[in-house]
């Protein structure tokens, strides 16, 4: 396990398996999530992490349950990682009233008080000055917590990274700023997006220190991930971490994928976060593979409970609908 | 009877597009994914292959910064057309659409014209919850300065994007997103192009007068068929142009039939729905047999289960129910 700020992670085996199982489960749900769209019983639009899992898995490591996560639609992986109950984020992209927002957001919205997860945000870019705000608050209400962000290498092109990463910076802000750069926004590579293409020197240009990662592999993104959340903790402001991933699934399941080679997706494919680092950890003898069996074993039937719960769980009656615009008057303010 | 052809509205629009390109080398369409990715509704696929990068021209992840160049670019003499995804994302770039296009001409006290086309999808119906599927055209339609047309039918599709582009002004279009797989029938060849300004009757009947536009249109004449099963005679009004507001097709109809329900998508508070009442009761209040009764969505974000989205927004019962008071039948 790493501490302080080792630049190396120390892989104890429990740690490993840990990892990996989050891995796993991450990339099984989402499969199930396909299948049970072509089944409709998820809706809408459907935005697979499948292939960038050792990103979610490996930030995760270094935040505690204070600190407080800012994602995008693409964000099961997240929310898994971040431990929300799987079965309500199952219920929740069912549309179904347990799930993780009561239904009303799907798999784009979801947010989780108790696990600060602040979204689930669909405007790309939306996330970024959100998160300025909540470091913000922490700041001046002197809580040493730090705020992360996700989102992809597209959101580098709005105006709303650019704001946000300046404040962030003037104001010394304890943002961990992930770019999961995958390469393509929808069917846009980041070469034509782009015109300079090194994410992570826009970050330099508003003085945040930044680092780029290799984002298929888990161990290195934890490593970096502490180094930056241990920085930030002592005051040294924002960070920024380009973390270099790729989609294996389209964009989402509309997407019909003229956009890049099959031959490049299997390249990808053959150094995906789960593969190499099941395999290397067979390799140098940590585990075996008893253990990944065990471990898909125990993924499938939290799967399987998860869809169970979806599938068991009340349609929000159609006489609530216009909850939850306003905050009810009868809720009075806590203040700490 | 001439010759006429089936197709959908998408196809209608890239149609119109490839036209638009062909006929006028000024004209370029930009926006995201409208090129490789093939428009994220597929409007523009082929495109890039026929006309080039430079023509159809893929932006980056930015709304405001987009849009903002097509408006120079109009100034500095091509006819862009920008496409942004959905009218959710355009609020990143209401500030180039509201304070710079809308005011130019104006403010520059008629020196400078921006012949701009901006065209976005709109409206719920597809599960994508709050952040894709509000229908704030009357925002826009607010807006002076501003021209906003919403084609509901194939034909309007294919004939409003060259007059839009004719039009020395910046001319919205609203695409609802359910229409794009819509089929419709349109003349085989000729002349696509049509008026913008005047609303279409759609149905003409003596009871009742229906407004409505955009993705609303279907399920009203959904409503006058059901209607007119009981003998409700109902005549419905397609909008077509937001701002300006065709009122004479509107009062013509109402003194006719002394009764109007309007259907709009949009929240039913600050809604298009209620300025048209508004002008209904100005120009035609002594006409009025009832209250003027309005179907709307819900004031509530649009949410994601069907049945609280169909809860949300205009449906066929909710229309005929509306009609119904208006007869108290
Ligand atoms: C403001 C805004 N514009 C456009 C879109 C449509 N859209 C959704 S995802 C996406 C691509 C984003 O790419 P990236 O930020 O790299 O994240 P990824 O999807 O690759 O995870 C686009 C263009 C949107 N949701 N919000």
């Amino acid at each position: 396990m790493a501490t302080g700020n080792e630049t190396k992670v120390h892989l104890a085996r429990e740690h490993a398996l840990e990892l990996l199982q989050q891995m796993i489960l991450i990339r099984r749900f989402e499969e199930k999530c396909a299948e049970l769209y072509s089944a409709e019983k998820i809706r809408g639009f459907l935005h697979l992490y499948i292939g960038e899992e050792a990103n979610a898995v490996g930030v995760m490591q270094a935040l505690g349950p204070d600190d407080a996560i800012v994602a995008t639609y693409r964000e099961h992986g997240h929310a898994l990682a971040r431990g929300l109950p799987a079965g309500e984020i199952m219920a929740e992209m069912f549309g179904k009233a347990s799930g993780s927002s009561r239904g009303r957001g799907g798999s784009m919205h979801i947010f989780d008080a108790r696990h600060r997860f602040y979204g689930g945000n669909a405007i790309v870019g939306g996330g970024l000055p959100l998160a300025v705000g909540l470091a913000l608050a922490d700041k001046m209400q002197g809580n040493n917590r730090v705020t992360c962000c996700f989102f992809g290498e597209g959101a580098a092109a709005e105006g709303e990274f650019h704001e946000a990463l300046n404040l962030a910076s003037l104001w010394d802000l304890p943002v961990l700023f992930i770019c999961e750069n995958n390469g393509y926004a929808m069917g846009t590579a980041l070469e034509r997006s782009e015109s300079n293409p090194d994410i992570s020197q826009h970050a330099a240009a508003y003085s945040i220190a930044s680092e780029a990662v290799d984002g298929m592999n888990v161990v290195e993104v934890e490593a970096a991930a502490r180094r930056a959340v241990d920085a930030i903790r002592a005051g040294k402001g924002p960070w920024f971490l380009e973390n270099k991933t790729y989609r294996f699934r389209a964009h989402s399941m509309f997407d019909a994928e003229l956009y890049r080679d099959k031959a490049e997706v299997e390249k990808w494919k053959k150094i995906g976060p789960v593969i190499r680092f099941s395999e290397w950890l067979l390799e140098t003898g940590m585990i075996h593979q008893t253990d990944i069996d065990s471990i898909e074993r125990e993924v499938a039937q939290t799967i399987d409970d998860a869809v169970a719960f979806a599938e068991q769980a009340p349609w929000e009656p159609v006489e609530d609908l216009t909850r939850d615009v306003m905050t009810p008057p009868a809720r009075e303010e806590v203040r700490p | 009877m001439s010759k006429t052809r089936t197709l959908t509205y998408r196809d209608a629009i890239r149609e119109a597009l490839r036209e638009a390109m062909q006929r006028d080398d000024r004209v370029f369409l930009m926006g995201e994914d409208v090129g490789r990715y093939g428009g994220a509704y597929a409007c523009s696929k082929g495109l890039l292959e026929e006309f080039g990068e430079a023509r159809i021209r893929d932006a980056p992840l930015s709304e405001s910064g987009f849009t903002g160049a097509g408006i120079g670019a109009a100034l500095g003499g091509m006819r862009p057309i920008v496409e942004i995804m959905t009218v959710n994302f355009s609020l990143l770039a209401l500030d180039q659409i509201v304070n710079t296009a809308a005011t130019l001409r104006h403010m520059s006290g008629g020196q400078f014209s921006v012949p701009i086309v901006i065209r976005m999808a709109t409206g719920a119906g597809r599960q994508l919850a709050a952040q894709h599927s509000h229908s704030l055209e009357c925002w826009f339609a607010h807006v002076p300065g501003l021209r906003v047309v919403a084609p509901a039918t194939v034909a309007d599709a294919r004939g409003m994007l060259w007059t839009a582009l004719q039009d020395p002004d910046p001319v919205i279009i609203f695409e609802h997103a359910t229409l794009y797989n819509e089929e419709g029938e349109i003349a085989a060849e000729g002349e696509f192009s049509c008026d913008l300004d005047k609303a279409a009757i759609s149905r003409s009947g003596r009871d009742v007068s229906l407004i409505t536009y955009s993705g609303s249109l279907s399920k009203t004449l959904d409503a006058a068929q059901r209607l007119a099963e009981d003998g409700i005679d109902c005549e419905v009004i397609d909008l077509r142009s937001l701002r300006p507001l065709d009122d004479a097709t509107i009062m013509k109809s109402v003194n006719k039939t002394t009764r109007a329900v309007i259907v709009d998508e949009g929240w039913r508070s600050g809604s298009l729905a209620g300025e048209i009442s508004a002008r209904i009761v100005e120009q035609a209040f002594y006409s009025l047999d009832a209250p003027i009764e309005r179907v709307c969505s819900e004031e509530v974000p649009i949410p994601y289960p069907s049945h609280l989205e169909k809860a949300a927004t205009p449906q066929v019962e909710s229309i005929v129910a509306a009609v119904r008071k208006t007869l108290r039948t």
